[in-house]
Order: structure tokens, then sequence, then C-alpha cells
């Protein structure tokens, strides 16, 4: 069974009391790329964390098509600060799949696989710690991918990255939506957003303003928050 | 100086004629030793990763417990398990008093809260850097455990090393329950404590100066054996 549609409805959280975000409601479904968008503190994280599930929810629901338990096996989720374990680049890559019980011999294979993919072949063997920064995001999305999941979650995956290291990321991530993995990344690059978005997510101060194609979006955005930024005006 | 110097010159003698009297009490602290710190390391680091990883009632007490058991007296743990251990103490049918097991026990006691508690700080520091990413690939609580445990072993391994500190130079409790019974229950902080109530400054110094070099090798081999200065930084 497959993961998507996933369904947010109503879908709040709190922290003692504040709203964080919410609510939500949201339907994802099909193939591509969504990328979520807006100012800082509008919640994009919040969003992403919440329909991934590190977020507990305070209210509302969100639904997958299949149990929930199977769902959070087939998601990934790539944070803005790669969060690697004191491992080496083979062991980070092997961990996801050790939880799984996937014999060893088929990890390393996968392992050798994936590092390879993201040009980290000749590093497999180096501790995490001794990676640029670049590389240490493209380990984390590896990581991510390397067990095949059918929804992907990125939060801002290219925010402290130069122009090279941007472009290897998403030919990666285009390379696993033509796959077939779904991806919802957020961003503050609205030429990435441009680049890589089939759908755009607009958010601010913890809501979603507006959801609709990229081009849609792009070319005749609905509401006047939206209009002013994409003019570059400052939006709170 | 004098006698701490005849010391140092009588606890070399010692060594190198490999005394066998010497060596009988020093494998005996060992062994009591080493096995206190691998029995209080198994129930203390899970323990840690527990009380790191699991949100529950009364956790900040235990907490708060552990910490204050770092400073448990010796004598005291003695005493309570010469209760239990004696004739007419519960576990008396099990006549362990008077044995290294007696020893070993209360060195357990005394060291697991100090090792839960150093475990409990480190762990804590990773499972802040590691809880979104272990979070997120659902994984289970013996597997986070699991995790953080095998990659904050380094830091635990000092846990473990600052328990064999304490226990290695422990002797209220171990007078107590062992009762420094020679080539039975004698070893070094014991056998120190007998010498200096018989006057024997000299000896008693060159058993001091055994026990530090003993407590200086542990901690040095164990750093050398796992490579904790080479790859202690991830």
């Amino acid at each position: 069974m497959g993961l998507l549609p996933l369904i947010a409805s109503g879908a709040v959280v709190r922290r003692r009391e504040n709203l964080l975000i919410g609510p939500v409601d949201l339907r994802l479904d099909g193939t591509g790329i969504t990328i979520v968008i807006g100012p800082n503190g509008s919640g994009k994280t919040s969003l992403l964390s919440m329909l991934h599930g590190v977020l507990r929810l305070s209210g509302g629901d969100i639904i997958w098509a299949c149990p929930l338990a199977e769902a959070r096996r087939k998601q990934g989720f790539v944070f803005q600060s790669p969060i690697l374990l004191r491992r080496s680049v083979r062991e980070n890559l092997t961990y996801p799949l050790s939880l799984l019980k996937t014999p060893r011999n088929e990890a390393r294979a996968k392992a050798v696989d994936w590092a390879a993919r993201v040009g980290l072949g000749d590093a497999l063997m180096h501790p995490a710690r001794v990676l640029s920064g670049g590389e240490r995001q493209k380990l984390a999305l590896a990581r991510a991918l390397i067990r095949d999941p059918e929804v992907l979650f990125l939060d801002e995956p290219c925010s402290s990255l130069d122009g090279r290291a941007t472009r290897e990321i998403e030919e990666i991530l285009t390379g696993a939506a033509h796959s077939g993995t779904r991806i919802i990344m957020s961003t503050h690059d609205m030429g990435q957003a441009r680049r890589l978005g089939d759908e755009v997510v607009f958010m601010l101060g913890g809501k979603l303003l507006e959801f609709c194609p990229a081009t849609a979006f792009f070319d005749a955005p609905e509401t006047e928050q939206s209009r002013a930024f994409l003019r570059g005006d400052i939006v709170e | 100086m004098t006698d701490i110097w005849e010391g140092l010159v009588h606890a070399f003698r010692l060594l190198v004629a490999l005394d066998p009297d010497l060596s009988e009490i020093t494998l005996l602290s060992l062994r009591v030793t080493l096995t206190a710190v691998v029995i209080a390391s198994a129930l203390a680091l899970p323990l840690a990763a527990l009380l790191v990883v699991r949100r529950f009632r009364y956790r900040r007490t235990i907490i708060a417990v552990l910490n204050a058991l770092m400073g448990l007296p010796p004598v005291v743990v003695g005493l309570i398990v010469y209760l239990l251990l004696s004739r007419s103490g519960p576990f008396g049918v099990f006549d362990l008093l008077f044995t290294p097991t007696a020893m070993i026990i209360a060195q357990v006691i005394i060291i697991l809260p100090l090792i839960a508690s150093i475990a409990h700080q480190s762990l804590r520091e990773l499972w802040s850097d590691y809880h979104d990413l272990l979070i997120s690939l659902n994984t289970t609580q013996p597997q986070r455990i699991g995790t953080l445990i095998w990659d904050g072993r380094r830091a635990l391994l000092t846990a473990a090393l600052a328990g064999f500190g304490r226990a290695i130079g422990e002797v209220g409790a171990i007078m107590i329950v062992g009762g420094n019974i020679d080539h039975a229950t004698r070893v070094l902080t014991t056998a120190i404590a007998l010498e200096t109530g018989k006057g024997d400054f000299a000896l008693a110094l060159a058993l001091g100066f055994v026990l530090i070099a003993l407590a200086i090798t542990v901690n040095i081999a164990i750093h050398w054996l796992t490579r904790t200065e080479t790859e202690g930084r991830w």
C-alpha cells in the first residue's frame, strides 16, 4: 500500500499554550516536488516536522494512506543542519538499514552505492566529522534516500551551501523525484523554488496561506502577502 | 621524607621480587574491583540511557537521588551489606559474608550511582544532538538506548574508569564485609590499613605505591586499548 495521499485536517501544534502552527488543511498526492516557502518564523520547519511526525499534534489529524507505523518507515527527513552519527560515513549510511534488520552485506553494498552516487565514494571510511558542510548535507541526504522513502521531507537543505554544492544536492533531489520519491522541502531561495518546485506552499505566521502549482504561484499569486513576499517586501 | 623514600624502595623491591603475598592481594584487588566495575557498568549504563530517552513520573527524582548517592559513605554501605549478609540477615543463607563476593556487592552499590550519574550527563548531551534524527528514523526505545551507548562509548568509558578509581581505593566497606582475612579477602587497601595499624609505614607506603601504579596502569591500558585519545573526537 502506498503512503499517499497525505491529508492534514485542522492540524495544530502548540507549545506551552502558544500556537506554533495551524490549523493546517492540506492534501498531498501524486508525484514531484512541493516547495514550502515563507519568511523566517512563518512555520516552514514546523509544517514539515508536523507532517513527518517529529512534532506531536495538539489537535486535528494527519492521515496517511497506510497505517502510521508503516508510514513512518516509508518517510525520510533531512534537517537544515545535518545530524550525523558519531561514526564513519559508511556507518552513517548503513544505520537506517540496520534498524530495518537489513543483512549487513546488503547494507554495506547499498552504502557503497549511495556514497558513490553523492560523490563520497572515497570518503566511505572517514569519520563523518571531517566532511565539509556540503558533504555532510549530501551524506544526510543519501542516508535519508538509502531506505527508498516514498516521501522525503527536507528542511532548507541548501541554506548554508555554495552554488556548486547546491547544484549537486538539487541533482540528487530531481533524480530521487524522477525515481518516484515524493519530495516536500522548504527553502528561502526563490531561484531554487522556481527550479525545483512543481507545487508551492506559502506559509505565514504559522498559517498555510497558499497551496497551488508552482507556475500559478509565481505567475499569479492569490494573496496580497504572497505578492508582497515575491516582490521582496518584508512580510510579517 | 625517609619513610616515603623507604616506601618507594620497598615497593620497587616487592615488585621486582614478584613477592607472592603482594601478587595475591594485588590480583584479588583487581579481580574484585574489575568485577564490580563490570557489573555496575552493565546496570548503570542502560539505566543512564533510559533516564535520558524516556520521560516518566519521578524521573527527575531518580536522577537527583542518583546524584546524591554519588557521595554514599562506604562505611554505611559496608554496614548495610554486612547486616544483609550476616547469618541473621535476609541473605545469610548464601553464606557470603567475609568473601570476595560480599566485597564485590558492596563495591557495586558504592560505584553504581557514580557511573550512572556521569554516564547520564554524557548521554544527555549526545541525546540532545541525536534526538530529532532518532525520532525521525522511527527508532524504538531499545534502539535509541543502544545507539546512545555505542556512540557515547568513549565518554561512558570515562564513567566506568571513575567507578574503577573509586572502587580500587575503597577501604571502609570492604573491610567490614570482607574482614581483611589473609589469603582470602585481603586486598591492597585493607592491607595498607593493617600495616599502618601495625606501624610498618614502609610496607604500608610500598603497598600504597603499588596501588597507585595499578590504578594508573589500568587507566592507561584501557585508554590505549580503546584509543580514546586518538579517536576521541568523532
